[in-house]
């Protein structure tokens, strides 16, 4: 209670005493929902380059990754931001699931190690940032304790949500079933791999960080 | 074997965030699914994770969470403002969390009304 009431003072004074220099759009998520396929996406578009690896191992991105000035355009609007890609966040890690997902014992380790270091690094950010995007699997169970805590928290902190229901092209998806859990938030059916749909994504990014 | 503890809202009462999330850890890290009345704030929901997280080691894998509270759905207009402040003055009692560790419990499913404890051990059997 406390923490939100900081935050929406900080916001206020923001406000009042002058334009902020630049927004902090954070992409937040379980892992696998496809946050660096999205980021990869918007680079590409807005600078013509990528962001970072993706991968079909879970946990492929276990450091914040930012990227600087993104200037992105819509229907004559223009919105400035830096783009930062988290580690998807989980309850546990256990390095036994990397090994069959083939990764050799050492490796998945390393990865295990660097992954739950990922999850605080994601959860400690979460103050810093303007606007989120969180992006779910809209193949998966959208109800997930992982999913509530992180949309409860940025509720909590006052900060702007926007909900991508990712990988919609693909035929178990249900951007439906995403749109009744989150009712409260604008949800946006995607696919961030094909493209298809962004164009809605992108305006729906003006309404909470424009 | 599977064992529960039922940890009653005033244990928790009392105690700042770091010391509740510190307590339910505790808890779990002995191999025990916790039975929490009411739930966290929603920060301490992140913390616990957090602790979780930098607590990995050896047998220990992380947790396995789950707020249940069925009468968050469908409360609007003044009903819901009520709870909410007396939420935010005397705690949230409502509901149930379950904590377990990661290495015993690998699902817990809800419904609102019904829960499903999935156990590593379960699904051993099959």
């Amino acid at each position: 209670m406390i923490g939100a009431l900081k935050n929406l003072i900080n916001r206020l004074l923001k406000n009042l005493f002058g334009k902020k220099k630049e927004i902090k759009l954070g992409l937040y998520g379980p892992p696998n929902g496809g946050k660096t396929t999205l980021a990869n996406r918007i680079c590409k578009d807005w600078l013509g380059e990528d962001m970072g690896e993706v991968s079909n191992i879970a946990h492929e991105t276990r450091e914040i990754q930012i990227k600087e000035q993104i200037s992105i355009k819509s229907k004559g609007k223009e919105l400035n931001f830096n783009l930062v890609d988290t580690p998807g966040i989980a309850t546990k890690i256990d390095y036994e699931e990397f090994m069959k997902a083939g990764l050799k014992e050492k490796e998945a380790k390393q990865r295990a190690k660097e992954a739950t270091k990922g999850i605080i690094d994601a959860i400690k950010w979460l103050d810093e940032m303007d606007a989120v995007i969180i992006v779910l699997d809209a193949t998966k169970d959208p109800y997930t304790q992982v999913n509530i805590t992180i949309v409860g928290n940025l509720q909590a902190r006052n900060i702007p949500v926007l909900i991508v229901a990712n990988k919609a092209d693909l035929k178990k998806a249900d951007v439906k079933k995403v749109q009744a859990a989150y009712p409260q938030y604008s949800v946006i059916g995607i696919s961030a791999k094909y493209g298809s749909n962004v164009d809605k994504f992108y305006e729906a990014l003006f309404e909470i960080a424009g | 074997m599977v064992t529960f503890q039922f940890v009653p809202y005033y244990e928790i009462e009392d105690l700042g965030s770091a010391r509740r999330v510190k307590k339910l850890i505790d808890i779990v890290k002995q191999n025990k699914i916790v039975l929490l009345q009411g739930r966290l704030k929603k920060e301490e929901e992140t913390d616990l994770i957090a602790i979780a997280m930098e607590e990995i080691k050896g047998r220990f894998k992380g947790i396995e969470l789950a707020v249940i509270n069925p009468e968050e759905k469908g409360q609007e207009g003044l009903k819901k403002l009520r709870n909410n402040f007396f939420n935010a003055i005397l705690g949230d009692r409502q509901g149930l969390t379950i904590i377990g560790p990661a290495s015993i419990v690998r699902d817990i499913k809800k419904d609102p009304t019904k829960i499903e404890l999935m156990t590593k051990e379960a699904r051993k059997k099959r």
